[in-house]
């Protein structure tokens, strides 16, 4: 489903270059739960930016679901972000003055979706996620669990082939973590292809596979 | 669709979520079309106020007094008075090309003893041809003014002002009543009215050939007056150049003696008045874009510090599928809602206080009925609507193309 072929990345910070990956292969397939681990700095958040299409990459290949992605048009980008992934974030990056409701609803408005029936939608998946009765609450308003919460429902509602988590449990405690674990797990029970970014040894054990990144490059090449 | 009710609803989010933002903009806009509407009223209201100035009589005429020879010629001494006689009236009538109407004026200045019955009281007099009404434009109150019959005739006849009228007759219908002036009775044909002055409605016009052999004018007349029909005002120069030679013959004066003759041209004072017109304006428009531009860019400025202060939470919709395009929308469509309504609060509060201000001012001659240009005021919204869009999009455009990544590590 998804396949890298000596990808590179480099940032420019002033005059000074940084080489962020440095030849990445990879190949994940429809319904993995595979974990990316690596110290900071490792590159591995932008990896998982460039599978998510949120950022880009200088040279190499990428094959998203056999199709060849290199300088995509925004608006085709905006489709793939749109239908077939959906992405959790450590900073949880919901909306400040939309209510929970709202912001799981959200993917459905830019499907132009009516208002009445994404509400709905977006209701049954927040009580997935134990939280229907928090709908109308701002995030604000939430805990950091409950955020996490709120952004897996919203990652959810579009049904996408593929679930990208940066850190989802780096702003929360153990206890929220291993549920918010859990729940990934259900989630990638269903044939949902699962991808997570974390530093954290006990998260990575959860999944079934695990690639390390070191300064750019996957170790030992375990990712093929 | 440019205003679905979905759209309507994110915006009405964003706009509740910002309240401060969205004032700041909307009073900048508010502000430029309120001054810019006070501004264009008062413009009016000062043309208003000189237009009515000029209501009393025809613009476009011309008026010969006599004067005092100020320099000697063909051996005659400068400081002879000079006199008109019906002879000069006949002439300048006859071979005066352009003239449209003229009349002589005979006057009974100084207070002639006007009675009726018991009430007297003391007026100015004075006598004229029938075509004296469109150079003093006045207006019939009631009866007939002085026809061509009554000079023929030499017909005792009289009209008499509204507010003489009111002194001598109080209630009572004064038509076909007999008047005495001087102790000569006139018949009141009619009463004459004036819009522009109050000084007519004082006066009694009497038939000129009447006042002549009355009051002991014999053929003496004391002025001239002409309206020189649609001429420019170079044809109304010329026309003031050939009645001062054709006198000037006719009295034995020296053509370049200006105190010879006193001549008023009223096209050349109606001129610099509509000249004062266009300076005012292009002074009250020069104000009104500055004042427009002051508002476009506090909008743009605003614009630009509200897009950048979204750009996290577009960054959040460009990962959840936003496209470019959406994205630019939103923002602009929030911009022209803010502008255009808060323009409007604007326009109105303008128009209000135009409408409301002149009941509590005091009567200043010069000002009168301010009035709003409508077109202006919406065109100034129009326009203003359009610079914030052009002034959004910039940003816009630039938060929709940045990478969500770039986007969302906007803190």
């Amino acid at each position: 489903m998804i396949k890298l072929k000596n990808l590179h990345k480099t940032y420019a910070t002033g005059s000074n270059e940084l080489r962020v990956l440095k030849g990445i292969d990879l190949n994940i397939s429809a319904g993995e739960l595979v974990s990316i681990m690596g110290p900071s700095g490792s590159g591995k958040s932008t990896l998982l930016n460039i599978i998510g299409l949120l950022d880009t990459f200088d040279s190499g290949e990428y094959l998203l679901d056999n199709q060849i992605i290199k300088r995509m048009g925004e608006r085709q980008a905006a489709y793939f972000r749109n239908k077939f992934f959906g992405f959790i974030f450590q900073a949880f990056n919901l909306i400040s003055f939309k209510s929970a409701v709202e912001n799981v609803a959200l993917p459905l408005y830019y499907q132009n979706i009516r208002r009445r029936k994404r509400n709905t939608i977006a209701l049954e998946y927040l009580d997935k996620m134990g939280m229907r009765d928090w709908a109308d609450h701002l995030p604000g308003e939430l805990s950091g669990g409950q955020q996490q919460r709120v952004a897996i429902a919203r990652a959810m509602i579009s049904e996408p082939k593929v679930i990208l988590a940066d850190e989802p449990t780096g702003a929360l405690d153990t206890d929220t973590s291993y549920e918010m674990m859990d729940l990934l797990k259900t989630i990638n029970q269903k044939g949902v292809t699962v991808i997570i970014v974390t530093h954290e040894h006990d998260i990575s054990a959860k999944t079934a596979r695990t690639i390390r990144l070191t300064d750019g490059i996957i170790d030992n090449h375990e990712g093929l | 669709m440019l205003f679905d009710i979905d759209k309507l609803q994110e915006i009405y989010g964003a706009v509740r979520k910002n309240k401060l933002r969205t004032l700041l903009t909307g009073f900048s806009v508010s502000w430029g079309i309120f001054m810019l509407i006070l501004l264009l009223g008062s413009g009016t209201g000062i043309e208003n106020g000189v237009k009515a100035e000029f209501k009393n009589f025809a613009t476009n005429s011309i008026w010969v007094h006599r004067g005092q020879t100020s320099k000697p010629y063909k051996g005659l001494q400068p400081g002879r008075r000079i006199q008109f006689t019906n002879d000069d009236y006949e002439e300048i009538k006859s071979s005066l090309e352009g003239i449209e109407r003229i009349t002589a004026r005979f006057y009974l200045w100084d207070n002639n003893l006007v009675t009726y019955k018991n009430q007297y009281g003391a007026f100015n007099i004075i006598a004229c041809h029938p075509d004296h009404r469109y150079l003093e434009k006045t207006i019939l109150a009631d009866g007939r003014l002085i026809n061509e019959i009554d000079v023929e005739q030499v017909r005792k006849v009289a009209t008499i002002g509204t507010l003489v009228k009111e002194q001598l007759f109080k209630d009572e219908s004064a038509l076909g009543k007999y008047i005495k002036v001087n102790g000569v009775p006139f018949k009141i044909v009619g009463v004459h009215f004036d819009e522009g002055s109050e000084r007519p409605l004082r006066w009694l016009y009497l038939p000129i050939s009447t006042a002549q052999k009355v009051f002991g004018g014999g053929n003496r007349i004391h002025a001239l007056m002409f309206t020189t029909g649609k001429a420019t005002i170079e044809e109304g120069r010329k026309m003031e150049r050939q009645v001062r030679e054709k006198l000037a013959a006719r009295q034995n004066f020296d053509v370049a003696d200006e105190k010879a003759l006193r001549i008023w041209n009223g096209l050349k004072r109606y001129q610099k008045f509509i000249n004062l017109f266009s300076s005012i304006r292009i002074f009250i428009w020069v104000i009104g874009v500055g004042t427009i531009i002051a508002g476009i860019v506090g909008v743009s400025n605003i614009m630009l510090i509200s897009v950048k202060e979204r750009t996290r939470e577009l960054g959040i919709r460009k990962a959840l599928g936003a496209t470019p395009w959406s994205i630019i929308n939103l923002v602009l469509t929030e911009s022209v809602l803010i502008t255009s309504f808060s323009g409007y609060i604007g326009l109105v509060a303008g128009v209000g206080v135009i409408e409301l201000a002149p009941s509590h001012m005091p009567v200043i001659e010069l000002f009168q009925n301010p009035q709003v240009d409508f077109k202006a005021a919406i065109g100034a919204i129009i326009l203003l609507v359009a610079a914030g869009l052009i002034a959004g999009f910039v940003p816009a455009r630039k938060a929709a193309n940045i990478m969500p990544v770039d986007a969302l590590r906007n803190e």
